[in-house]
């Protein structure tokens, strides 16, 4: 440091920080000259506890990282499991996943939504974004039991199947979503004062984003159209019809527009979800990873006997390795499984997007001012406890 | 992706070629990392430009120790690969690839913090998750799962 700037410490204890995020900030006035990101201070081992966990034990683990969009966890590990034990997955469960990954991007899109406006000083979206995501909150807690973290996937499937409450939660929430965000958008969109903190602001274009590793709404921002729901479709999002929305600067405006649009879409394809369901099960009864059903523990000894040896050994994939990867809310969400052959894994290696996305930070907020860097913090949109794992 | 392609172009630096789930794994020799990296991203044909993950594998007793291994995804043709590298125990060094694919910088930063793998040339090598002070790196195997440091 010279004796001409400032170093500023923003956070571990900030509220524009979204979490225990630390950044180091060089300050010539109100100018930053340079930041230094310091993470790691929700570190959990999350990767090394999965080591020694259990393929079924894992998935409660996976809820722990990105708790905003915890759904997405679920199913970006469940697939990577799946893939490892080259198991279909029914119709009928691949489309209750994607109707869920999609409520699950509204909700972690709405709170992204409420908390950076009310960054930036706009207060109102916080209540409206939060009212919405309440009635989602509800529809995973009827389903699954727990709001942030529901766990409903299973290897193989669902944890149960659904019932007609939940399609028509999804037929009322979807009747009058796209209503509510045209309300969000009468706030913000053409917001003079929202335009002025956010258009021309944390600039990233397409090939920087690339060579940074970034995805989601940060490179579709930029004007790059990549999608993993389009690019490498998984739970049938081929038979979806919705649009990838982009932006042209790149800068945090265009990502406030990209995920106000991909609301829209996800609204459109939970319901077509819902509205297509296919007929049939929503597991693999036969496979050596799926637990036998609840009415056979009563009824067959061997049901017991596999039921007791899935909890106590669990099951134990093919030698080998895998990744998959899915288009969670904030970007390319990828597991990558090392299996040699026993029932915990030899390596589980989470790709998380907010970690990488924040790496672009630096980039972003050098040149600019101090009050710029709230602006653009929020909107990479990062869960710490994803980027420390 | 022509697989046969690939064989053709970097024959000498790739050694085993596998394809499990539809997946195709690379094991390249570490020597020739950077500049494997740097072809697999600028030939037309594989335009890899984009660096998904890199991390650490630890296969602690087997030998050789560890290996680091690349995700590779073309944005342009929408493939992947998956490139890996052994590394012996005594001396897990292998060359950075931030020259590459700039996302490398804290992807290498982690692997360095969790497996003490150690990266040449990179820019800014030291801990990212871990404090500064640690002792030891968490993900090897032979690192305790439970427990308080030594005294």
């Amino acid at each position: 440091m010279s004796a001409e700037t400032l170093s500023l410490n923003l956070g571990p204890q900030h509220p524009s920080t979204h979490g225990v995020l630390r950044v180091v900030l060089e300050l010539d006035g109100e100018t930053v000259v340079d930041a230094r990101p310091d993470i790691g201070f929700l570190h959990r081992g999350i990767e090394k506890l999965a080591e020694n966990r259990t393929y079924h034990q894992i998935i409660v683990l996976t809820d722990r990282l990105d708790y905003l969009a915890a759904h997405s966890n679920n199913l970006a590990y469940v697939m990577a499991v799946e893939k490892l034990m080259a198991i279909d997955v029914p119709r009928r469960a691949q489309y209750v996943r994607a109707a869920l990954a999609e409520l699950q991007r509204i909700a972690s899109h709405l709170f992204w939504l409420g908390t950076h406006a009310h960054d930036l000083g706009a207060m109102t979206p916080l209540f409206y974004a939060l009212r919405e995501r309440e009635a989602l909150m509800d529809i995973f807690e009827s389903l699954a039991g727990s709001r942030l973290t529901p766990s409903f996937l299973r290897i193989g499937g669902l944890a149960a199947d659904i019932d007609a409450g939940f399609v028509e939660a999804v037929r009322s929430f979807t009747d009058t979503f796209q209503a509510r965000v045209d309300e969000y958008e009468t706030l913000l969109t053409e917001n003079p004062i929202w335009k002025y903190r956010t258009q021309g602001v944390g600039i990233l274009d397409a090939s920087d984003c690339i060579r940074l590793g970034i995805s989601g709404p940060m490179l579709r921002g930029a004007g790059q159209a990549l999608d993993l729901r389009k690019a490498q479709p998984y739970c049938c999002y081929e038979e979806f019809h919705f649009e990838i929305p982009a932006g042209t600067q790149g800068d945090v405006y265009d990502r406030y527009l990209v995920r106000i649009r991909e609301m829209r879409e996800s609204a459109r394809i939970a319901r077509q979800a819902v509205e297509g369901l296919p007929e049939g099960t929503w597991t693999v009864p036969g496979s050596p990873a799926v637990f036998p059903a609840k009415g056979d523990l009563k009824q067959d000894i061997t049901a017991v006997i596999r039921h007791f040896g899935l909890v106590m050994e669990g099951f134990k994939p093919p030698a080998g390795e895998v990744y998959h990867a899915i288009e969670s809310p904030r970007g390319e969400l990828g597991f990558y499984i090392v299996s040699d052959g026993g029932s915990r894994p030899l390596r589980l290696k989470v790709r998380p997007p907010s970690f990488v996305n924040l790496q672009g930070l630096v980039k972003m907020v050098r040149g600019r001012l101090l009050a710029d860097v709230v602006a653009i913090i929020g909107a990479v949109d990062i869960v710490l406890a994803e980027v420390d794992r | 992706m022509n697989l046969d392609a690939i064989r053709e172009r970097f024959g000498g630096a790739i050694g085993e070629v596998t394809v499990f789930r539809g997946e195709i794994s690379l094991t390249v020799d570490r020597d020739s990392i950077a500049s494997l990296c740097k072809a697999l991203r600028d030939e037309e044909a594989l335009a890899f430009d984009f660096l998904s993950d890199l991390c650490g594998v630890d296969r602690h007793p087997a030998a050789p120790r560890f290996e680091v291994v690349y995700h590779l995804f073309s944005v342009r043709h929408g493939h992947r690969l998956r490139v890996k590298v052994p590394l012996g125990a005594e001396d897990p060094v292998i060359d950075s690839v931030v020259p590459v694919w700039e996302t490398a910088d804290w992807h290498e930063r982690e692997c360095f913090d969790l497996f003490g793998i150690r990266f040449r040339n990179h820019p800014d090598l030291r801990r990212i998750l871990l404090p500064e002070d640690f002792e030891g790196h968490p993900l090897r195997k032979d690192f305790p799962l439970e427990g308080t440091a030594k005294p």
